[in-house]
């Protein structure tokens, strides 16, 4: 008679764990964020411009479909910059250095790019490794310092992001193989430098976005499926609990930061060393002490794609598409920033959709809760007369 | 010694600018609000400030009155600004770190957006002067009159009017002593009747005006009045936090690190001005990089006895425990 209710209890439909289950929680609040700032979005273009923005907003939603190439293109640097920031935030670190270490590994790239005598097969290859090396340099610097000095990782990441801003433009200009002072920006990289392109028309879209997704899937097998990955979450949960079971938590956490580093740093390759449209020319740099956007764009995917590597890939799609929209809002007079404001605004709800979402969840669930206690106390009522 | 003059001409509303600054992280946090969103504050304070200056500078007012007016719409602009922070820290219990980001983020696109919009430029451009050559009596006493009184701006002194009232607020009202209960111990100060939530957001819209009137401060004292979406504040707002942790959460120390970071800011910025350092003949990027990189050796000294507010950071819920 137990294991009948038992069984009973397991069919019955539960709202409750489609709600708790993490996978639903994510999804929906990552949706309400981006609903309320593709709203925020519609205000103030509404408020720049009332005519247009009807228009622009339909740019921002749709107009990527037109140019599928670009909009995989332009996901491919911030899918790993989210992908740094996402697995830093696993282990409880805020990554916000991802834009020094973007800059590093663009610049390490762009040097094996230039400086290497490679056979064509092999250089472009090796110059993504070489952007990897850059940003793991850049990426384990906050993690010495927080291991060993107690020094917030988000304070010594701003400051290196300055640091190799600075270094980063200097070194470029300072170098006559690498920069055309008249343009003031880099020369075109050697053919054999370049990621094979995928060849769709009027696109940049390379090899680099497969590369990318492959990292995603892989990521999500090592924090899954291996010993590391599992102790790099016990840490993120509860550092001294994590502590007190034998894990080394400095040890993880200079890993981590080092894994991150390397991450964004592949960004930075897969962003320079991409052919671009016109034939034989590659994509440029223009060092103008600015810090590299794509690393904060990284914050924003990796916080609606919930730090999940799987995730981060679809958010990543997302942003572009809505980037490449953003750009084509400009045809009806709005400026492309408008999406980095749109974006700005989702990690702001994204901070606390969660919380919003549970408690959203809450209402619905005290409704139909009200009903499941009812029916519990008959179930019992019936085994008591039994 | 001249200088040493100019050194110390120019250094002077750097510091002050990065010393409001820091003391305004220093009430949100010891509040238990950590504040990353000062620098998206300075820029939203300076934007509206210097939007302020725009419209006004025609109408023939009194450059410094100018300043003064500036100050006050810098300062309600930043407190504003400031309650998106504390909404979404207090009432939201939300991460407090990312949403501070996203708030930086905010503010660079939006002035970029309208700048462009409206007046086909990344920022605002001014044409008032506040530059005051000589103060009329003071400026002719021998060497502090050459240090204090020549050269120089109003912020200077209004900055150290405001330190010196905040320094009596922190320390000697019932004000401070609660808020500062608030970042250290919430349960505590709530067991004794103190709202802790009002108190977080008292303490975090305080940072707003500071903020507020800090970034202004930066617009008048380093960009002659200007604002730019591109380079914004140049990380001010994380430079004055490094300033707060470096001054150990007290406002005495907080401005002798203001002034140490002013001072290599100015060193690396008038490097041709000075013969010795010029014919060094180091790159002069090397000199730029030089405040961040003092941030970080001073920071790896500090930090491992570092007396941060033991609950900041953490949202403050009732029931726990």
């Amino acid at each position: 008679m137990q294991d009948n209710n038992g069984i009973d209890k397991k069919n019955r439909f539960n709202f409750k764990s489609i709600t708790k289950s993490g996978g639903f929680t994510s999804l929906s609040s990552a949706l309400m964020a981006i609903f309320l700032g593709l709203v925020f979005g519609f205000f103030v273009m509404l408020f720049a411009s009332p005519p247009n923005a009807l228009a622009g907003l339909r740019y921002i939603i749709f107009g990527g479909f037109n140019r599928i190439g670009n909009v995989f293109y332009f996901a491919t640097p911030i899918l790993m910059t989210g992908l740094s920031v996402g697995f830093a935030f696993k282990m409880g670190l805020f990554n916000i250095g991802a834009s020094g270490q973007y800059t590093m590994g663009l610049f390490f790239a762009l040097y094996a790019g230039f400086m290497w005598d490679l056979p064509p097969g092999i250089h472009w290859f090796a110059a993504i490794l070489a952007g990897m090396v850059g940003g793991m340099l850049w990426g384990i610097i906050p993690g010495l310092f927080k291991a060993f000095l107690n020094v917030n990782e988000v304070i010594t990441s701003i400051m290196f992001n300055y640091i190799g801003m600075y270094l980063v433009d200097m070194m470029i200009q300072g170098s006559s193989i690498m920069y055309t002072a008249d343009k003031t920006r880099t020369k075109y990289l050697p053919q054999s430098a370049q990621i094979p392109s995928l060849g769709i028309p009027n696109s940049n879209v390379n090899l680099g976005i497969i590369f990318a997704i492959i990292i995603g899937i892989f990521l999500y097998i090592v924090l899954e499926k291996t010993i590391f990955g599992y102790e790099l979450k016990a840490t993120g949960y509860n550092k001294h609990a994590a502590e007190y079971a034998g894990m080394k938590g400095k040890t993880n956490i200079i890993l981590t930061m080092l894994i991150a580093g390397g991450l964004s740093g592949l960004g930075g390759a897969f962003f320079m060393l991409s052919p671009s449209g016109i034939v034989g020319s590659s994509m440029t740099y223009e060092p103008i002490n600015i810090i590299a956007a794509n690393g904060f764009t990284g914050i924003a995917v990796a916080l609606l794609g919930s730090s999940h590597p799987i995730g981060t890939i679809f958010s990543a799609v997302f942003i572009s598409h809505i980037q490449r929209g953003g750009t084509l809002a400009s045809l009806v007079g709005y400026k492309p920033e408008i999406i980095d404001l749109v974006i700005a605004v989702i990690i702001y709800f994204s901070a606390f959709a969660m919380i919003m979402n549970t408690a959203l969840g809450k209402i619905v669930e005290s409704r139909l809760g009200e009903k499941e206690a009812k029916e519990i106390e008959i179930n019992d009522d019936v085994k008591e007369a039994e | 010694m001249n200088t040493i003059y100019y050194l110390i001409q120019n250094m002077l509303p750097v510091a002050i600018s990065l010393l409001l600054v820091a003391l305004g992280g220093m009430f949100s946090e010891t509040g238990g609000i950590i504040n990353i969103a000062l620098e998206g504050i300075m820029l939203f304070g300076a934007y509206f400030a210097a939007l302020f200056v725009y419209f006004v500078q025609d109408s023939g007012l009194n450059p410094q009155t100018i300043l003064l007016l500036g100050m006050v719409v810098a300062a309600i602009a930043g407190l504003v600004y400031s309650l998106l922070l504390a909404f979404a820290a207090i009432n939201m219990k939300a991460d407090q770190v990312i949403t501070g980001t996203s708030l930086n983020m905010m503010i660079p696109a939006a002035i970029l957006l309208f700048s462009k919009m409206f007046f086909f430029s990344d920022g605002i451009t001014t044409k008032i002067n506040f530059y005051i050559r000589k103060v009329p009596i003071l400026g002719d006493i021998p060497v502090i009159g050459n240090m204090f009184f020549q050269r120089t701006y109003l912020t200077v002194v209004i900055g150290f009017a405001i330190l010196i009232i905040v320094t009596l607020v922190f320390y000697k009202t019932k004000f401070g002593l609660r808020l500062r209960a608030c970042g250290e111990h919430p349960h505590a100060a709530d067991s004794v009747g103190i709202n802790v939530q009002r108190m977080r957001y008292a303490g975090t819209m305080i940072s707003g005006v500071l903020g507020g009137i800090g970034g202004f401060f930066y617009s008048v004292g380093i960009m002659d009045g200007n604002v730019n979406g591109h380079t914004g504040v140049a990380g001010f707002g994380f430079l004055a936090l490094a300033v707060m942790i470096f001054g150990q959460w007290r406002p005495g120390r907080i401005l002798l690190g203001a002034l140490f970071f002013a001072f290599l800011r100015t060193l690396a910025y008038s490097v041709s001005l000075i013969p010795f350092l010029y014919n060094l003949g180091i790159n002069q990027t090397y000199y730029r990089m030089m405040p961040y990189l003092a941030t970080m050796v001073v920071l790896a000294f500090t930090s491992k006895k570092s007396r941060a507010p033991k609950a900041e950071g953490i949202p403050y819920d009732k029931s726990s425990r």
